[in-house]
């Protein structure tokens, strides 16, 4: 037993067996929102207690957690739900993307490819898709039976025929394994492709909303587009990360007094990015 | 033979068994003296064929708006049955369309049928652009091109004379009768086989209503769809339509020729209908 006198992951094992179900049901179901019953935790709501719920549910003793917030493992929330996990678990923590077995996420998927058996949970907002068109649940939950998904549409063709495309920078609506729409979470347009037929696990909480939801290992995810258009994610044009010089990564804007800075918003991949210049460079 | 109503009733409550025989017509009254349950349809049959306009009169609370929503499966059905050219079982036989799945009564919904409702809060979507609540019927047929979505949206923009430089303004910006224009494009987009007009022009003026009947009227000419025209207007009746059929207490009390019903009505009801006219 660790030093504070509770179970091994914070819940007991009736709760963790109810969200455990529920994710079963998510995994089996590709893109279905699962109710369950939100705890409380020692966070507000709306704080990442979805994706926490999940990640205390399945963890083991074996796994290695990495926790990032917007990309970075070391903003205060990230550093906060961490250490919170470590003192319920006792498991080993990284910040290596390639050694971590479980990842809770908040807006981003890591740079470096995620493996097959790796689990990615994502902290989950808004968690039903058609929020924006329609407001009634009811109303909701048979769209979705009827796959009628014609709202979802009209707002990508009203944003096409005024600028052009979907206005949609983040939370870009995705149709998983051809068949219900879902709500990827906050994510960045790069993420979106990355979704795609990734080997990870990938789960969504959503603890304010009381919902679970799932991407299989190795599942089709297709963003929402008109067959005779294309999907474009951001254009940061030929800038590179000013720390390490990465290009063709999702970059970070910062507003300085001197101007526009752009960063690797992968706070890890960054810093390997750093550790490899300074390995190939010839020592003296 | 395009539609096929077979001895449909919709009834408010609970069934006691004896409702439909206790109501409707000769009864005087649409509410079962026995249970309270009130009797909107009473065994309505009717038979539409392709490029047919059919007109219904009645008085409030005769049933007419009903047996429209009965039609279009915005209610369920109580007794009966509805039968679409076209929607047949596996061995061929006409199939019942309440029995169908969700899944085909939406295909039905989006592909064959449309509906104009009385007010156009009903049947537009005023948090989306008068152009995109054309291209959701259109979408709803399936099509998932850009370019031919807009290119049929501005075409029956233009079907209802509107300049093409409004189509993505938002309906509230528009007048009564142009939002009453839009949901006709709304609802022609799809190219359905049928379309049902709820009261289409109650609460416009005169000038505008005229406008929009012979606008009705050219495209169902150049398009030969067929149309079910609910209205207690028996002016708008007699401008649109080749047959009418007159409820009262929720039955079918007469259907013959526009002309005839107008000029020489059988049922007492009709005749006071007609003689009332101002």
């Amino acid at each position: 037993m660790s030093r504070f006198s509770l179970t091994f992951g914070f819940f007991d094992e009736d709760a963790k067996k109810e969200i455990r179900r529920a994710m079963l049901k998510a995994v089996a179901l590709p893109g279905y929102t699962v109710p369950f019953a939100s705890r409380e935790m020692p966070i507000a709501r709306g704080w990442g207690t979805g994706g926490l719920q999940l990640t205390l549910s399945l963890i083991t003793e074996e796994d290695c957690l990495k926790v990032i917030d917007q990309g970075c493992d070391g903003s205060v929330n990230a550093v906060n739900i961490r250490d919170f996990i470590l003192s319920v678990t006792g498991v080993e923590e990284t910040m290596d993307t390639r050694q971590a077995t479980v990842i809770q996420t908040r807006h981003r998927i890591p740079e470096h490819p995620l493996q097959a058996g790796q689990i990615l949970v994502y902290q989950v907002p808004i968690p039903e898709v058609l929020t924006a068109v329609e407001p009634d649940t009811a109303r909701q939950k048979q769209m979705h039976a009827n796959l009628d998904y014609a709202k979802l549409w009209v707002l990508l063709y009203e944003d096409t025929s005024q600028f052009g495309d979907s206005r949609m920078s983040s939370r870009y609506p995705v149709v998983v394994n051809d068949h219900f729409a879902m709500d990827p979470s906050p994510i960045p347009r790069y993420d979106i492709p990355r979704l795609d037929n990734n080997p990870a696990l990938q789960l969504f909480g959503a603890g304010r909303e009381k919902r679970i939801y799932a991407i299989p290992p190795y599942t089709r995810v297709r963003p929402l587009v008109f067959a005779d258009r294309g999907f474009a994610v951001e254009d940061f044009g030929d800038r590179v990360c000013e720390r390490c010089g990465a290009a063709g990564v999702f970059l970070d804007q910062l507003y300085r007094a001197d101007g526009v800075h752009y960063y690797c918003s992968d706070s890890f991949y960054c810093d390997s990015q750093l550790d490899e210049a300074q390995n190939a460079a010839p020592s003296r | 033979m395009l539609l096929h109503l077979d001895d449909l009733s919709k009834i408010y409550g609970v069934d006691c068994g004896r409702c439909l025989e206790l109501t409707g017509d000769g009864t005087g009254s649409p509410i079962c003296p026995q249970c309270g349950s009130v009797v909107a349809v009473n065994r309505v049959s009717l038979r539409v064929e392709e490029g047919e306009i059919i007109g219904v009169v009645g008085e409030s609370g005769s049933g007419k708006s009903t047996l429209l929503q009965l039609i279009y499966q915005d209610q369920p059905v109580s007794h009966g049955a509805v039968y679409f050219n076209g929607i047949t079982d596996r061995s061929g036989r006409p199939q019942n369309i309440l029995a169908l799945p969700p899944t085909r009564i939406a295909w039905l919904r989006n592909h064959e049928m449309s509906m104009i409702y009385q007010n156009p809060h009903r049947g537009l979507n005023f948090d989306f652009s008068a152009g995109g609540n054309i291209a959701e019927k259109i979408l709803g047929t399936g099509e998932r091109r850009y370019q031919v979505i807009r290119e049929r949206s501005l075409h029956f923009f233009g079907k209802i004379e509107m300049p093409q430089s409004r189509i993505d303004n938002y309906p509230e910006t528009f007048s009564g009768g142009q939002q009453q224009r839009i949901q006709i494009a709304k609802a022609l987009s799809s190219s359905p086989r049928l379309l049902l007009l709820d009261e289409p022009t109650t609460g416009l003026d005169v000038s505008v209503q005229a406008r929009i009947l012979d606008l009705i009227k050219a495209l169902q000419q150049e398009m030969g769809f067929s149309m079910i025209v609910v209205s207690h207007d028996l002016g708008v009746i007699n401008h649109l339509t080749d047959m009418t059929m007159v409820m009262k207490d929720g039955s079918l009390v007469e259907y013959g020729l526009t002309d005839q019903i107008l000029e020489d009505p059988q049922h007492p009801y009709t005749q006071l209908l007609v003689s009332s006219k101002l």
